[in-house]
């Protein structure tokens, strides 16, 4: 397939657009990455998603797809001839479902609650959530692993993607804290778990330096005074 | 293999209902169990422990939660009757919508209906803005999902229904025929078609439940 068939608009600290690219990598498809600018929306992203005007949005054939998760459905579905990112009996998929809703309506909240919560009480109840969220996901990994490296058994699959994507700000998120988020004594699994998915072919280009995120949080913070939505 | 199939849901759930009307179209039989969210049961708390809230479908004892994730687990489960296109495109597209009902409409129009003046004149101009997409998606087509019911129409049902009420409740027309004609006429097909019509909670029990719902955020 032509490169140019398939777009990317996003940007690199963003993990929803990371998702996007990690589903193009497992397909092997070539796309072109198009990096918006902090501060700025250019106009390609402001014709394809003029509802939300976020990324990513992913371009195919000149039809624009929107929303991280649904481009990765849709990565798998049309590219069905490659390794499958959507487990294949429906209950697995619904589990696989349910925990990505739960990551990005739940626990991907607590943890920037974390950084932007006002007081004592708001930034516990974040903290809380964020462990709750993190014993969660190690006993999810557990049942649905079944012994294997990834929640999707022997390679990434959709869970290991909508999850996996928070890693580098988890790490960011535990320099600016000073506290061990991912602990091998709470989690072991999920510890382990960590270092695998990062280490994928995958992934390990599209997954940020620590240290590089952790400058641009800098900047983000200077740049947006308010929590970011 | 004799399926069990059971949903619990409550008398007025909106997503609970949606799953109703999944498995009906579908021609699947199930018990179902309305529950009292103020007392919990224990087969509730078994199968949702994560949320603890409706609707949770149950197959063969294994459990399902969050609404649109059923629905595309019945979709995939029972073939016959799909509702979702087999079109990755069109998929993407019911799943985007879907999800935008869920986000932006249902809580830009639970905003004019608990809010007076000012605040609910703003919260009217966001609430249209949004049924203005939902207008244009309905362009050339009888339902969502085109011809027949579908999964987007299944998402945004709840609107059939719950718009009248509110309207009633908030006297304040925010579906209307000059601006809103092909949605009015979709809410019309949608909610007297076979299955979904036998479904409705009853009017005057809703009518009551969400007068007091509406007292009760403006205490």
């Amino acid at each position: 397939m032509a490169k140019s068939d398939v777009k990317v608009l996003g940007a690199w600290p963003s993990p929803f657009v990371m998702r996007a690219r990690i589903a193009l990598n497992i397909k092997s498809v070539d796309y072109e990455f198009l990096e918006e600018t902090l501060g700025s929306k250019s106009e390609l992203l402001l014709k394809s998603n003029p509802i939300h005007k976020k990324i990513p949005v992913l371009i195919h054939q000149d039809k624009p797809v929107c929303e991280s998760l649904i481009i990765v459905h849709y990565v798998d579905e049309v590219w069905s001839s490659g390794p499958s990112i959507l487990p294949s009996d429906p209950y697995d998929r619904a589990v696989a479902r349910f925990w990505a809703a739960y990551l990005d309506e739940k626990w991907f909240p607590s943890m920037r609650g974390m950084a932007s919560a006002q007081g004592e009480e708001a930034k516990k109840a974040a903290v809380d959530q964020f462990v709750e969220g993190l014993n969660l996901m190690e006993d999810a990994y557990v049942k649905l692993s079944k012994g294997k490296p990834f929640f999707g058994g022997d390679k990434i699959g959709y869970l290991d993607i909508a999850f996996g994507c928070f890693l580098a700000w988890l790490r960011v998120t535990e320099k600016t804290s000073g506290m061990k988020l991912l602990d091998e004594a709470r989690t072991p699994h999920l510890a382990k778990w960590a270092v695998s998915f990062c280490a994928d072919p995958a992934v390990k280009d599209v997954m940020p330096e620590t240290e590089k995120l952790a400058e641009f949080a800098k900047l983000l913070a200077k740049f947006k005074p308010a929590p970011p939505k | 293999m004799a399926e069990e199939v059971k949903l619990l849901k409550t008398w007025s759930s909106l997503f609970g209902l949606r799953i109703v009307w999944a498995l009906k179209l579908k021609g699947i039989q199930f018990d179902s169990i309305d529950e009292d969210l103020t007392n919990k049961s224990p087969l509730l708390l078994q199968y949702n422990p994560v949320y603890k809230k409706v609707p949770v479908l149950v197959h063969n004892g294994k459990s399902i939660s969050e609404s649109l994730v059923i629905i595309e687990y019945i979709d995939e489960t029972w073939k016959q009757n799909p509702l979702l296109s087999q079109d990755p495109y069109e998929k993407a597209m019911a799943r985007f919508w879907a999800k935008f009902g869920d986000d932006k409409v249902l809580s830009s129009i639970w905003s004019v209906f608990i809010n007076q003046g000012k605040e609910q004149e703003e919260a009217l101009q966001v609430a249209m803005e949004n049924l203005k997409l939902l207008e244009e998606n309905l362009k050339g087509k009888k339902f969502f999902g085109g011809e027949k019911i579908g999964f987007l129409d299944l998402a945004l049902g709840w609107l059939a229904n719950l718009i009248c009420v509110l309207e009633e409740l908030s006297d304040i027309k925010i579906i209307d025929k000059e601006r809103f004609p092909l949605l009015l006429g979709w809410m019309q097909e949608f909610s007297q078609a076979p299955l979904i019509n036998e479904s409705w909670p009853p009017r005057e029990k809703l009518l009551t439940k969400f007068q007091i719902m509406r007292e009760n955020q403006s205490l």
